[in-house]
């Protein structure tokens, strides 16, 4: 046998695992949800899936007409594009200041401001849950030296989301700095020179040299960032269990609630497939806009 | 040229108030896990404990079992780590390095998957797991992590840097394609197996949603799922809940402060060259 032909073999044998399994596990499911969001499976279902029925588009025009999901997908959205964009110049801003030239000790704040992210999500959403008690609460005890009054964080239901999204910008800016510290020390610095030969101030420079030079990486954190925070889930299930007055409940709480609480699987797995168009398109969005920018 | 002083100065001030509000969280979990039943709630609120007790992780260990969730976490990290790590760079390396028919063809179909939510599956996922008993069973939480798109995506990216030359010299000399895996490509691709670990360890052992899903009986709960259930029934027990947070957390922090020159430098690889 020809050394080739052997190669070819081996390369299928080395990825059969990981496609077996990723198909069988993740490929598969995901069209099974789409099968499964036209039929009303539900509780009687999982006892004899032959108590299933083909309802068309029945759960999806039932949704439609459903207040709650309209509820769900402004909460995702408000999430999604304020905490997103904030993510973004948070962590941007926090890569410009370690990665500054004056800074020594990078190494030092670089990990500190890494931690959140690594940390347990329900464990800091529950340390969270505490720092925004509106009696109690650190939060509030500093809001209140610049004379803020006392806010109910996460009782209110004007106060809930912004609630959520502060403390997901904390856990999640740590990773998006890195990526932008990767980006940052790609730009030759020759072009920061001939800049500032040219008079070009700090934030002349940042403007003409920086932003343009990191359009890539704003893409791409764009890209996970907007990805990730429409998959809105564990913050409002441990906070707020969606509350105060469905103020924090998200597709995906929704989708938990409808598919593993009332056992409505079928209804679920519609608003899971809307999920997964809405984030399809705006990733393509995204490409696009990029494209017309570059 | 030096920069004037004032700038450095509000520099530092910015890094360290950004330092700051990155750890008080965790510092007021870990002091508030040390104060007495219904100190942590005072006003105004006490940043440090008068007096130090450890009764809340007593309680933790012999009242709520949590020895249990740390070793159920701990088992399911370790096994979908190992397992994970063989699969991923196993198919991470063939993708790069080894010539098939309809190879890149089968790469950008899997790196299309890295845009669905991976929640989109888990109703199916549920029932499919119904259907093979797994349901409320270790296997339930690690057969879907045993191989990742994104693990994949990194040792590929990762494999490309080993000279073709090196691989072929080996097969002139006569070795197999599983034997030029094991003793040459896993030595070279070494640094990105350690961040692929990490990250992996990591994001297993935070994981909630699927374990949530999958796990149903108390003994078998991983201790994120633990902890979130404890929390609605013991809203009131501050103390009791940081001692149980800080447990969770740290041992993911350990792993991180102590591997975070593997790790750190890995992660960003993805990015560069997406």
């Amino acid at each position: 046998m020809s050394t080739s032909a052997m190669g070819q073999r081996a390369g299928w044998w080395f990825v059969l695992p990981a496609l077996a399994l990723i198909t069988g596990f993740y490929f598969l499911p995901v069209a099974g949800s789409l099968l499964l969001s036209l039929t009303d499976f539900d509780i009687y279902a999982i006892a004899s899936p032959d108590n299933a029925r083909f309802v068309g588009f029945g759960n999806y025009i039932a949704l439609l007409h459903n207040p709650v999901f309209w509820t769900a997908v402004r909460n995702t959205f408000y999430f999604a594009l304020v905490g997103g964009p904030l993510t973004v110049v948070v962590s941007l801003a926090a890569a410009l200041l370690v990665n500054a030239r004056l800074v020594r000790f990078k190494g030092f704040f670089r990990t500190i401001y890494f931690v959140p992210f690594v940390t347990t999500l329900v464990a800091v959403a529950i340390v969270w849950r505490y720092l925004y008690h509106p009696q109690y609460g650190l939060l509030n005890y500093v809001l209140g030296w610049v004379g803020i009054g006392p806010i109910d964080w996460l009782g209110n239901p004007r106060w809930a989301m912004p609630a959520i999204i502060l403390m997901a910008v904390w856990k999640n800016f740590g990773y998006h700095m890195l990526i932008f510290i990767a980006g940052l020390q790609t730009i030759p610095s020759e072009l920061y020179e001939a800049a500032e030969l040219d008079g070009a101030g700090p934030l002349q420079r940042f403007r003409h040299v920086t932003l343009p030079q990191l359009a890539p990486t704003f893409l791409f954190v764009g890209v996970i960032t907007m990805i990730g925070y429409f998959q809105l889930f564990s913050e409002p299930y441990v906070m707020t269990g969606g509350g105060p007055l469905r103020a924090t409940t998200s597709l995906v709480l929704l989708m938990y609630e409808e598919g593993f609480r009332w056992w409505r699987l079928g209804v679920a797995a519609a608003v899971a497939f809307i999920l997964f168009v809405i984030i399809l398109a705006w990733t393509l969005v995204q490409f696009r806009l990029q494209k017309e920018q570059a | 040229m030096r920069a004037p002083l004032a700038q450095r100065l509000l520099l530092y001030a910015l890094l360290l108030l950004g330092a700051v509000i990155a750890i008080l969280p965790m510092v007021w979990m870990v002091s508030a896990s040390l104060m007495p039943a219904g100190a942590a709630n005072s006003y105004p609120p006490r940043l440090f404990p008068e007096t130090v007790t450890f009764e809340h992780y007593r309680a933790l260990f012999t009242r709520l079992n949590l020895g249990r969730y740390l070793l159920n976490s701990t088992f399911i990290a370790v096994v979908v780590t190992t397992i994970s790590l063989l699969i991923n760079s196993m198919a991470g390396y063939a993708f790069a390095k080894l010539r098939f028919r309809g190879r890149d063809r089968v790469f950008r179909l899997l790196s299309m998957g890295l845009v669905i939510p991976v929640q989109v599956s888990m109703l199916p996922l549920f029932l499919l797991m119904r259907e093979l008993g797994l349901i409320n069973t270790y296997w339930g939480v690690i057969i879907p992590s045993m191989a990742s798109i994104f693990g994949i995506f990194l040792v590929r990216q990762y494999a490309f840097s080993i000279p073709d030359d090196l691989l072929d010299a080996a097969r002139v000399d006569g070795a197999g394609e599983l034997r030029i895996y094991l003793s040459i490509v896993l030595p070279v691709i070494r640094p990105i197996l350690a961040t692929l670990a990490i990250w992996t360890f990591l994001s297993t052992w935070n994981d909630f949603m699927w374990p949530l899903i999958v796990l149903s009986d108390d003994s078998m709960f991983t201790l994120p799922v633990a902890l979130a259930n404890l929390s609605g029934e013991r809203v009131q027990d501050t103390e009791l809940m940081m001692a149980g947070a800080v447990l969770t957390v740290l041992p993911v922090m350990l792993v991180f402060l102590v591997l975070q020159r593997y790790y750190v430098e890995g992660i960003t690889l993805g990015s560069v060259k997406g």
